[in-house]
């Protein structure tokens, strides 16, 4: 293992987050924040309880998810993608590091940030809205799977982008309509049945469902399917990394 | 002992179906300033690539240091530094960081002292808080140099290391290639100013169109292949070599004024005196004489000229 340099590429990609930290903390912050002041305190009273939580308390896991998501895969495919751009690239392919810990240290540094992101969000949250945690254990192995996965995921978008558009498109056109539709501001039992089963095919519910479970206890689907889902993803982004190395996909010719 | 660099039957096909290089064979010795010259887009540059593991070769093998490239990469990697030929840095990181950063990713210890010597030798100790969006071109390829040599290689490559610099950042940089020989370095470099490659390389090697066409001791090269000329200032105008002189295969330059004799200055019978003699008896008066050397370049411009 080439420990120093697992090292020194995690230190350097945290460095660019504090270097960057409006953009990469504080901005996330408010927008999530700004959520929880109009659902949350404005409008979330007039808004009767689900499953015995009420409303603003019950959006807090979907928006953690939701920044969670779009932070994780933010970071980790711009944390590649910008080396790629410029052609500092050069410099992490001629060194001895494999690219198992190339994954390590990039994806590290990425859900280390998405995770520091999320428990801010959180203490913010706890500002705005009456929250509880009844499974803190599930909700922190939640946190932390899910910010590994979607930064290996934002991973595999850096590399296989080519322009910064397409670094920019799936978060946009994919990400955030799946976590809107994913049951951040609903419980899919509300929906009509045949939108019930739809919503199933989305990924993001048993995230969302599962990250709120850990929260109030209650959930759209069981939490052993919203483990197992995240962890299929997880092993299908892992196979996925493996074979674009393998290969050289869009990094070698 | 194994040779530095070993690459052997080495093809690259790229992407496009462009074939880049073609069977090359070359073996670098421990130790030595190898020049690689070769016209835009002879592949001089992909070879680079290839051997340090930016781009994946079609077939063939590489060795460095007896380490296969693929196989053992982590051992042939820990020898190299590169400079790559195009400027590219960490816009804005500091000079301190980014060689730190380089010395680590090659899985060295970090080691203030070291990086401080590299810095302080390519002149760059007063910017080193600076962010390298902040400083020259001319600095920027210092950086890269001070990154490439931040994990103390064995083997040194430097893709055109001087274009775009200027004569005296060239004469430092220079400086600092003939340190890095003294002290054991093995490098390799490319370069289109060929009295660079004259001055500096031990051994020549030529790549035209993706094929090694020549590799040679620099000073073999320069004998056997550097032919002399004699020019002779003559007193009148000349419109025709006169006939007789005709078995000297003679020049005479437009203007009439001079010719051109181009000998072997290695060969026993040069021809001059014979010439000077034919000259005296057809009547052919001359002011001045002077003999010239032919360049390295003139050298490669005929061979690149030749395999056209
Ligand atoms: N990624 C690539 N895909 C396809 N062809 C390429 C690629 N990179 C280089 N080539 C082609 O391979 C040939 C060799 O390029 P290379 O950069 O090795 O030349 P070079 O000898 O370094 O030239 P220069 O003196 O201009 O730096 C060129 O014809 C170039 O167009
Ligand atoms: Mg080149």
């Amino acid at each position: 293992m080439n420990l120093y340099a697992i090292r020194a590429i995690y230190l350097f990609e945290m460095h660019r987050t504090w270097r960057t930290i409006m953009q990469s903390i504080i901005s996330p912050v408010i927008s999530t924040s700004l959520y929880f002041v109009v659902f949350g305190s404005a409008i979330g009273g007039r808004i009767p309880e689900i499953n015995g939580v009420s409303y603003g308390a019950f959006i807090v896991p979907g928006l953690v998810m939701l920044s969670l998501l779009t932070q994780s895969i933010s970071n980790a495919s711009f944390g590649i993608y910008f080396p790629k751009f410029t052609g500092t690239i050069y410099e992490l392919l001629s060194a001895p590091v494999s690219y198992f810990e190339i994954v390590i240290a990039y994806v590290g540094a990425a859900a280390s940030k998405s995770i520091i992101l999320g428990v801010i969000i959180l203490a913010t949250a706890a500002l705005f809205v009456p929250m509880r945690i009844d499974h803190p254990f599930v909700m922190v192995l939640f946190l932390v799977l899910t910010a590994v996965t979607f930064s290996l995921f934002g991973f595999i978008i850096g590399i296989w982008a080519d322009g910064f558009e397409k670094l920019q498109l799936v978060p946009l056109m994919i990400v955030t309509p799946l976590t809107f539709l994913g049951g951040s501001f609903y419980s899919i039992d509300m929906l009509p049945p045949f939108w019930r089963t739809v919503t199933l095919f989305n990924p993001v519910v048993y995230l969302i469902s599962g990250f709120r479970w850990s929260f109030y206890g209650v959930s759209d689907v069981h939490i052993g399917t919203s483990l197992g889902m995240t962890a299929v993803f997880l092993v299908v982004c892992i196979l996925i990394v493996r074979w674009m190395f393998k290969t050289g996909y869009r990094l070698k010719s | 002992m194994s040779s530095a660099i070993s690459v052997s039957n080495l093809y690259k096909t790229y992407g496009s179906g462009f074939e880049a290089l073609k069977n090359i064979n070359l073996d670098i010795h421990h130790g030595e300033i190898f020049a690689l010259l070769g016209p835009n887009g002879a592949g001089k540059t992909t070879l680079i690539s290839t051997i340090c593991g930016i781009v994946n070769p079609t077939s063939g093998t590489i060795l460095a240091d007896g380490h296969d490239i693929l196989k053992d990469y982590r051992a042939a990697r820990t020898k190299i530094g590169l400079v790559p030929q195009e400027l590219t840095t960490d816009a804005f990181e500091t000079v301190w960081n980014t060689v730190s950063f380089s010395r680590g990713l090659f899985g060295k210890p970090s080691n203030p002292a070291h990086i401080e010597k590299i810095l302080k030798e390519l002149t760059l100790w007063d910017k080193k808080d600076n962010k390298i969006i902040t400083l020259s071109g001319g600095m920027k390829r210092r950086v890269m140099i001070a990154k490439a040599l931040s994990h103390e290689p064995e083997i040194l490559f430097l893709d055109e290391p001087t274009a775009g610099v200027d004569v005296e950042l060239r004469r430092d940089m220079w400086n600092v290639v003939r340190a890095l020989r003294e002290s054991g370095v093995t490098i390799i470099l490319t370069t289109h100013y060929i009295e660079e490659a004259e001055q500096m390389a031990d051994r020549i090697g030529v790549i035209s169109k993706g094929e090694i066409i020549l590799i040679e001791e620099k000073n073999e090269l320069m004998r056997s292949l550097g032919k002399k000329q004699l020019r002779l200032q003559l007193q009148e105008e000349h419109k025709t070599i006169p006939a007789a002189l005709a078995k000297y295969g003679l020049e005479l330059t437009p203007s009439g004024c001079e010719l051109i004799y181009s000998y072997d200055a290695h060969e026993d019978k040069t021809g001059i005196a014979a010439l000077l003699k034919d000259l005296d008896k057809a009547g052919v008066g001359f002011n001045d004489i002077q003999t010239k050397q032919s360049s390295l370049e003139e050298i490669f411009v005929n061979l690149v000229r030749e395999r056209k």
